[in-house]
């Protein structure tokens, strides 16, 4: 100290302070440090939380859009599973049901089949004995005329007439 | 005012720079309240106060300019002074913090300021005052913190030493807590703005008295001019660095207070 003192020739000493500016000095900085601790401290705070949580509030918005986009392909692929299956299974059921209407289809033909089979047999049948009933008929009053014009004989009783188409009928089937 | 004399001296002994220089008389009558580094104070407050108020008033997310610029400063207090260095109870004191080193920092810079120069930091008065408020602050702050009689115990007895070593170590901590602390940090900023001021005059008014001298001389001149310029870069360098080392300091008393262990 002193020799600043010595050195400047009686200049004051620096050191000493100022009882003014010991004043103003507290004044000033206590002003200042009002005015940051109520506009510009907060505000700028303020800033901050706002900045943080935009950018929070992006990601986390970015991640529950990540999550439901996820879900929802989740839920797709489910949905195409189950629909592929289902699809699978009304093919299944599909040919099942073709293959039964087929073999159905084909029961029944035969069977139609059998019973036109049986009725022309059973018609053939009624028609050949009606053949063969009318030309017995036939044969035995041909028979009969033919005989009674030989024998003379008119042979009108009916039983006997009958009795002697089949002997004749017999007979002749006999020969052959 | 400087030049004045040196007008007046023209041709006469060069009279070198002194703290007489730092003196500055009232500028309204004999009111030591209208000093120039007492309007500076005020000035700085001022301006201070419009830029950080204007920079913050429409704070958004989106910063414009302005905002930016005021931000910046006060996120690199805010974090890399607070919160880095005091912890997670940092928030308390950034505005404390923040206008420590805005107002010192303002105040230094106008020793280079263009018609202003004259670091109002060069005055201890203004050191004294922050050095105060910082030894205040650290005091209550681990008072409140630990209670008066841990606090005032471990600045006596530090934990963890053994006891010879009290004998030394007591009359050392007391010295630091009660008178080093702030008394260094006062003097760290007022000597380093007093000095460089003084720097300054004496390149500036050296290559001002050299031009008025004899013609050698005259050729001298510019190169007391270049060098007092080239001081001017170094003592923004300096006013920078001194805004931050008494806050930087400031946050480490803090945080050497509220810490559990000293």
């Amino acid at each position: 100290m002193s020799h600043i003192l010595i050195a400047a020739g009686g200049a004051p000493n620096p050191l000493l302070p100022h009882s003014a500016e010991i004043v103003v000095g507290f004044i000033a900085f206590g002003l200042l440090y009002f005015v940051m601790l109520k506009k510009v401290v907060p505000m700028f705070e303020k800033a901050f939380k706002a900045r943080t949580e935009a950018i929070q509030g992006g990601i986390e918005r970015a991640e529950k859009a990540q999550a439901e986009a996820a879900d929802a392909l989740v839920q797709y692929k489910e949905q195409l599973s189950k629909a592929q299956s289902e699809s699978q299974a009304l093919r299944e059921d599909a040919r099942v049901q073709g293959a039964a209407i087929v073999e159905e289809l084909r029961a029944k033909a035969q069977e139609e089949a059998a019973r036109i089979t049986a009725a022309a047999h059973a018609s053939i049948e009624a028609e050949r004995q009606q053949a063969v009933t009318s030309l017995r008929n036939e044969v035995g009053a041909l028979a009969v005329e033919l005989a009674s014009k030989i024998v003379g004989e008119a042979l009108d009783d009916q039983a006997r007439q009958s009795r002697i188409v089949d002997r004749f009928l017999e007979d002749l089937e006999k020969s052959k | 005012m400087r030049s004045m004399f040196s007008f007046r001296a023209e041709g006469d002994e060069f009279i070198p720079p002194s703290s007489k220089d730092f003196v500055l008389p009232p500028i309204f009558g004999d009111n030591e309240f209208t000093t120039k580094p007492i309007f500076l104070v005020i000035f700085s407050v001022i301006i201070i106060s419009i830029f950080f108020i204007a920079a913050s008033r429409k704070a958004s997310i989106v910063p414009s300019k302005l905002q930016f610029a005021g931000e910046s400063v006060y996120a690199y207090v805010r974090n890399d002074l607070g919160k880095d260095i005091i912890g997670h109870e940092f928030m308390r004191f950034v505005p404390y913090l923040f206008t420590l080193f805005v107002f010192i920092l303002t105040n230094n810079i106008f020793g280079i300021v263009p018609l202003i120069q004259f670091p109002t930091m060069s005055r201890i008065s203004f050191a004294y005052v922050l050095g105060i408020i910082t030894f205040g602050v650290f005091h209550y702050v681990g008072i409140r913190h630990h209670g008066i009689f841990k606090y005032i115990k471990d600045i006596l007895f530090m934990p963890g030493v053994p006891k010879p070593v009290y004998i030394l170590l007591t009359p050392i901590e007391i010295a630091t807590y009660l008178i080093v602390r702030p008394l260094t940090i006062s003097l760290r900023l007022f000597a380093n703005m007093f000095a460089g001021h003084l720097l300054l005059m004496i390149f500036i008014l050296g290559g001002e008295h050299l031009l008025q001298g004899a013609i050698g001389l005259k050729l001298v001149s510019p190169f007391a001019f270049a060098f007092g310029i080239a001081i001017t870069f170094f003592e923004f360098l300096v006013q920078c660095l001194q805004a931050y080392i008494f806050t930087l300091l400031t946050a480490l008393y803090i945080g050497g207070a509220l810490a559990d262990e000293h």
